[in-house]
């Protein structure tokens, strides 16, 4: 029952990575195969996690009461939407209470399938696109403008900067 | 179905809606690239065909089933198991015909469709043509070759969403290159 259980649980992420996993290639096998194409697609995908993070958070914060505040706001995000979205919380959050926040999580799922080395510091990117968009999306319905990047430095750790 | 406590209900619920919601905005994408519907769905099940030759592995490694003994086993396994696990259904499985190599899946809700309408200029969207894809490409992994199609779908107005599934052969499993 033990193995059942475990396997339904993290199946259907299993399946949203597949899915993102296809996106990202037809975004990218799509587009003319030239060096200036990366920066396009990136966005492609980054607006298209923008409109799905927009539709989550408005099914996850519909008998929410309202965030007192900014801070509040990006403790949600780090806890109940990252769950919802990644199974787990951010692993760290750090602000200058001047709108920059970090947050970072160490075990970012959706590159847990790129393996290490140089080319996966490469190809990285793509990978982080939709998500940028998805954290972006529900800060957008949330109030929030911001612009959020990502970056990975040893992996699979990201760090999302919201300004 | 027992419900569990609310937040498992919920946080369950909320992950098909990534999903829902994802493949809501590559489908819109592809409509946006392609001129027509039948493109669309040419793509669709391409995609899902790539997912499904790696689902297959992912599908074996959490359920440890072992090879099924026929199609009927398949048919259940698929249905009781594998969209159980992935989509959080249990289609039914109907209509079989008379030799035993075709059946139907009758799904009465698709979480790719919630809050799903279709406009009136894509009357032959199959939108949820993703699943086809995943079905044959999975089944061939494990030598099955078969045919999926949708023949009904609520999309499009029909009462229940019908995926009808056909034997086609067995896959011999390819011999390495010069063995000839």
């Amino acid at each position: 029952i033990w193995t059942t259980v475990f396997g339904r649980r993290m199946a259907d992420e299993a399946l949203f990575q597949f899915l993102h996993y296809e996106l990202m290639q037809y975004i990218y096998k799509s587009a003319d195969s030239k060096e200036t194409e990366n920066g396009r697609n990136i966005t492609k995908l980054e607006n298209m996690g923008f409109r799905v993070g927009q539709g989550l958070i408005e099914r996850l914060t519909k008998d929410t009461a309202r965030f007192k505040d900014e801070l509040d706001t990006m403790k949600f995000i780090c806890k109940d939407f990252w769950t919802c979205v990644f199974k787990k919380q951010i692993d760290n959050l750090r602000t200058n209470h001047q709108g920059i926040y970090v947050l970072q999580d160490n075990k970012f799922r959706l590159l847990s399938q790129l393996s290490a080395g140089k080319q996966y510091l490469e190809h990285a990117p793509k990978y982080l696109a939709f998500s940028c968009g998805l954290v972006r999306g529900a800060l957008s319905n949330l109030g929030v403008k911001s612009i959020v990047t990502a970056e990975v430095s040893v992996m699979p750790t990201i760090l999302l900067q919201k300004i | 179905m027992s419900r569990q406590s609310n937040r498992t209900t919920d946080s369950k619920k909320m992950n098909s809606e990534l999903f829902t919601l994802t493949y809501g905005a590559l489908v819109t994408q592809l409509c946006k690239d392609y001129e027509n519907d039948e493109e669309v769905n040419k793509q669709l099940d391409k995609m899902g065909y790539n997912i499904g030759v790696r689902l297959i592995e992912d599908f074996l490694a959490r359920s440890s089933i072992g090879r099924c003994q026929d199609f009927r086993e398949t048919a259940d396994v698929i249905a009781k198991v594998a969209f159980k696990m992935y989509l959080g259904i249990t289609p039914s499985v109907t209509n079989w015909s008379p030799a035993g190599d075709e059946f139907s899946l009758i799904l009465e809700s698709n979480p790719l469709v919630d809050f799903v309408e279709l406009p009136d200029n894509h009357s032959t969207l199959i939108y949820s043509n993703l699943l086809c894809g995943i079905l044959r490409g999975a089944l061939e992994m494990v030598q099955m070759a078969v045919d999926v199609r949708f023949v009904q779908d609520t999309l499009r107005g029909d009462n229940v969403t019908e995926i009808r599934m056909k034997f086609i052969k067995r896959i011999e499993e390819n011999l390495p290159a010069g063995d000839e």
